[in-house]
């Protein structure tokens, strides 16, 4: 018996069982994803499945086989994206052959057929799942591209001060793209102060250091001035006991210390503090820090 | 081979570089500026390389070179326009141009020059 012969037979049988079948496969599914998608929700979305498949399987319709691929690989990406597990979300397909099986146990004859029907679920399974892990994939890298340019912005913080609060690790990618966005603005500003400020760095270890040197090199080399700020205590003690050396880069321990340090070398004051008189009635409202 | 031309204007020399540096057009400008320091007694020396993209190790080395020679007739040397990539590529190559003075564009470089006469 060829194949189609019988799929053909298993559709007819699909089809004359067809609301038995939805509502055991429903219920399996529901209870398969445990409560997180309604009943309704569930046999709506089955029901669209069957209808396709069914279709599929009596080879009518030519189209029929890719719109099943391409409702299975819809269903199994949004379940990826709403954080369904692996399992919930094959449970789907995979429950249909559960309730094809109980059904068709009672009926003499059906077994090649329903061999064959379950060959074709399997592969429907696999490409459930594969789909699944594509989209989980996707949604990382999503993710990865988000957090990289959350974590990278450049501030002016005065007239030709900019700075840039670093939070998170160092690495290589992110020093790279602290780097460009920094030089760029350098040049697009014309600043001549640049703060990194590493509040926001768990841990500075030789290669952070390593990572800050370098960008504190490049900015020297456009000819701004680069200081670096945030140094907690026991990140100090770290850099001293590695050993490591900021060379005649400015360290300070806050972002207005490095504020302050950029204002005087640029000649700058801020309201009257700087100049020890009063507020001028203009800036009375920006106090800078000591 | 392209030459590039060194101009003076009061005490400094402007060397704008507007060309893809080649080896032998750095080693050139190099020999030039050298003589152009001996004969001029210029105090500052300006090199504007906004428009070039690319440099390499060789170049790198050639700019601290320069530095060290202008050093030698008493003058300063600094560096501006450089690009945002042109310094990636400089750091990347663990070159720092020690002994080269920098500045964001010709005006700032200017005044860095100006500053110390």
């Amino acid at each position: 018996m060829d194949v189609d012969a019988s799929q053909g037979q298993m559709a007819a049988y699909l089809r004359d069982h067809q609301e038995k079948v939805l509502s055991r496969w429903s219920e399996l599914t529901v209870a398969g994803v445990r409560g997180r998608l309604s009943a309704v929700e569930i046999r709506r979305e089955l029901e669209d499945l069957y209808t396709i498949l069914l279709r599929a399987m009596t080879g009518a319709d030519e189209q029929a086989a890719g719109e099943l691929r391409a409702a299975l690989s819809e269903l199994s990406r949004t379940r990826a994206r709403n954080g369904f597990s692996p399992t919930e979300t094959a449970i789907g397909i995979f429950a249909l052959k559960d309730a094809v099986y109980e059904l068709v146990a009672d009926t003499a004859g059906l077994a090649p057929e329903f061999l064959a029907f379950s060959r074709m679920i399997d592969d429907l399974g696999l490409l459930t799942f594969e789909t699944y892990a594509t989209a989980r994939e996707q949604v990382i890298a999503d993710q990865a591209t988000a957090m990289m340019e959350l974590s990278t912005p450049v501030i002016r913080l005065w007239e030709g001060i900019i700075a840039v609060p670093l939070v998170g690790t160092l690495d290589s990618a992110r020093t790279q793209l602290v780097m460009e966005k920094l030089l760029e603005t350098l040049v697009a500003t014309g600043a001549d102060h640049a703060v990194l400020d590493i509040t926001g760095v768990p841990t500075v270890d030789t290669e952070v250091a390593q990572h800050l040197l370098k960008t504190a090199g490049a900015v020297r080399l456009l000819g701004a001035e680069c200081i670096i700020s945030g140094i907690r205590p026991q990140v100090a003690q770290t850099i001293v006991s590695l050993g490591i050396e900021f060379g005649d880069i400015a360290t300070k321990a806050t972002l207005a210390d490095a504020l302050a340090y950029a204002l005087r070398r640029s000649g700058q004051t801020i309201g009257g503090q700087a100049t020890g008189g009063q507020a001028t009635g203009s800036q009375a409202g920006q106090q800078g820090p000591a | 081979m392209d030459r590039v031309p060194i101009a003076k204007i009061g005490t400094t020399l402007f060397v704008t570089i507007q060309i893809d540096l080649q080896d032998e057009s750095v080693m050139r400008l190099q020999e030039d500026l050298a003589e152009e320091l001996a004969a001029t007694g210029a105090r500052g020396v300006l090199i504007d390389i906004t428009a070039v993209e690319i440099v390499d190790s060789f170049i790198g080395r050639m700019l601290t070179m320069i530095g060290a020679i202008s050093r030698l007739f008493d003058a300063e040397t600094v560096l501006v326009g450089m690009r945002p990539a042109v310094a990636i590529t400089l750091t990347e190559l663990g070159l720092s141009l020690r002994g080269v003075r920098t500045a964001l564009n010709a005006e700032k470089g200017l005044e860095l020059l100006s500053g110390r006469a």
